[in-house]
This record gives structure tokens, sequence and C-alpha cells, in this order.
């Protein structure tokens, strides 16, 4: 068999997903194994960075920090721009699956926007001598945390739920802008307190940012957190497609 | 086992806590809802085969 074939056949598997009750099936069968390994790498990750890292010369403890701060907003970015990808294909092939997991994965996004936001405000503190800056980086990120929040009360505000996936979806593909602004920021802003790039992996090999010693327990948490968003996208989106189910019953009854 | 934080105790705790709970409560929300959601589909299924 050849690449092409191979490729072709993993394309067609992965829009078959776009069908309900291939995406309730497959994701059913995949939960447990995600779980988990998302208690194994986040809990090997975190357990590893708070107890089994030695201190850093400049930072002290507060390097510990990096084992939460990194990975949070590194998927921060990643859930929006997930977000973006789900919108912009219901906004082109009208596939239901797609935007309901871009609803799912707005709360996460958020959330973990929430927690790169003050665990930066809180290492920020004895680092730089304040909690905030209106740094590039540290704006963007707060803008990007009013995109999630502004797109979760955008869903509860519309009653009709294909109307509120077309305008919210409009709103994802806005705030993605916002999102890759967030992680190139520092490029090309060159005023601002916070660092570059602390983990590269772009080209197949780390740069040398971040000691050995420091960097193994931050890949393990990285994944953790990884699996851990796709953990609760795979949930959310099972609920929102059942809620989806639940509604159309209830309509069918009240009809009756 | 505990490790010495020295004087950043305050900020490391603190970022755990934070970040722990918030992930914490963000898995309860979650859960809570499917169970709830895939309890009304049962029961609305079943209403609806009857």
């Amino acid at each position: 068999m050849n690449s092409t074939s191979t490729s072709k056949r993993l394309w067609d598997a992965f829009w078959q997903l776009a069908n309900p009750k291939v995406f309730m099936g497959w994701s059913g069968r995949w939960l447990p194994w995600l779980v988990g390994l998302t208690i194994l790498f986040l809990g090997s990750g975190l357990i590893w960075g708070f107890f089994f890292t030695p201190d850093d010369t400049r930072q002290g403890s507060t390097v510990k920090i990096i084992y939460l701060h990194v990975p949070a907003a590194l998927m921060a970015i990643n859930g929006y721009l997930l977000m973006f990808v789900g919108s912009l294909v219901w906004l082109i092939r009208r596939q239901h699956v797609s935007v309901l997991a871009a609803k799912a994965a707005a709360p996460v996004g958020m959330t973990m926007t929430l927690i790169a936001l003050a665990t930066g405000a809180i290492w920020g503190q004895p680092m730089w001598g304040t909690y905030w800056v209106w740094d590039p980086r540290l704006t963007s990120f707060l803008i990007l945390f009013l995109f999630y929040a502004g797109y979760i009360a955008l869903w509860a505000a519309i009653e009709d739920d294909d109307t509120a996936a077309d305008l919210t979806s409009v709103l994802a593909l806005v705030g993605s802008v916002f999102a890759l602004l967030s992680r190139y920021a520092v490029l090309f802003w060159s005023q601002g307190l916070h660092q570059g790039t602390t983990v590269n992996l772009a080209d197949g090999a780390k740069q040398e940012n971040i000691s050995n010693v420091f960097f193994q327990p931050l890949f393990l948490s990285m994944a953790g957190f990884g699996l851990l968003f796709v953990t609760l996208l795979l949930i959310g989106t099972r609920t929102e497609l059942r809620r989806r189910r639940l509604k159309v019953l209830q309509a069918r009854e009240r009809m009756q | 086992m505990m490790p010495d934080l020295g004087k950043y105790a305050v900020e490391v705790m603190g970022s755990y806590g934070v970040s722990l709970l918030a992930l914490a409560l963000l898995c309860v929300v979650y859960i809570r809802r499917s169970s709830l959601v895939k309890r009304a589909l049962i029961t609305a299924e079943a209403r609806k085969d009857a």
C-alpha cells in the first residue's frame, strides 16, 4: 500500500467522524484510554516537576511554575485554533459535530487561558516586580481570554442552535487572529517583559532555551495538558451531541 | 518529601493551588453535565419508545 492511499484512507476516516453515530462510537472506545493516559502524563509531569527538580539559579523555586504556565498557555492558543478549524468546517460544510466540538473546546480553552494568566501574574511579581504589565504577549492573552468569554456568552445568548453556530463561528474566526498574535507577539514586538518561546519543537528537536532537567518533566506536563484537553473535548462534544438529540425529542413530544 | 520552596513558597503553592482547583472544577463540570444530559436522553428515548 503506498503512502497516498494510506493518507487518503486516513482523510476519509477523519471525515467520517462528522457523522454523529460514528463519532459517538469512536470517542466512546477511546475515552477510557485517554483518561488513563491523561492521569499518567499529567500526574507524572506535575509530580516530577514539583517534587524532583532543582531550583533555578536565577529564579529560585518559582521555576516550578513553568510546569503549569507553559502547558496551559500552549493549550490556550491551540484550543482556540481548534475552535477556528471547527468553526471553519461548520461554515463551509455545515457539519454539526465540528461546531459542537468548537463549542465544547471553549470552556476548556478559557480555563487554560485563565491558568496561564494567573500563574504568569503570580510568577511575574517576584521576577519582574509586578503582577501585570501591558506587554504584547500578556495583552494579547488577555484579549484571547475575552474572546473565549464572548464566544461562550454568544452561544448562551442565542436560542436557535444553527444561528448561534453561525454567529459564534464568525467570532471564532476573528478571535483566531489574537490566538496567533499571543503565540508570535514577542517576535515582532520587541518591547515587553515576557521572554521568547521557552520550548521549540518545530524542527523535531528542542532548542537549548531550557535545561534537560526542567525540559523532561515539562514535556510530560505539556503532553498531560494536551491529553486533558482532548479528553474534555470528547466528553463535551458527546454531551453536546446528546443535548441536540434531546432537544429534537423534546420538540417532537411538544408537537404530539 | 516536601521540597524547600524558600522565600517563594507562597507564589509556587499559590500557582499550584489555583491551577489544580481550576482544572478539578472544569473536570467536575464536564463530567456532571455529561451524566445529567445522558440520563435525560435515556429517559426521553424510553418515553418515545413506550
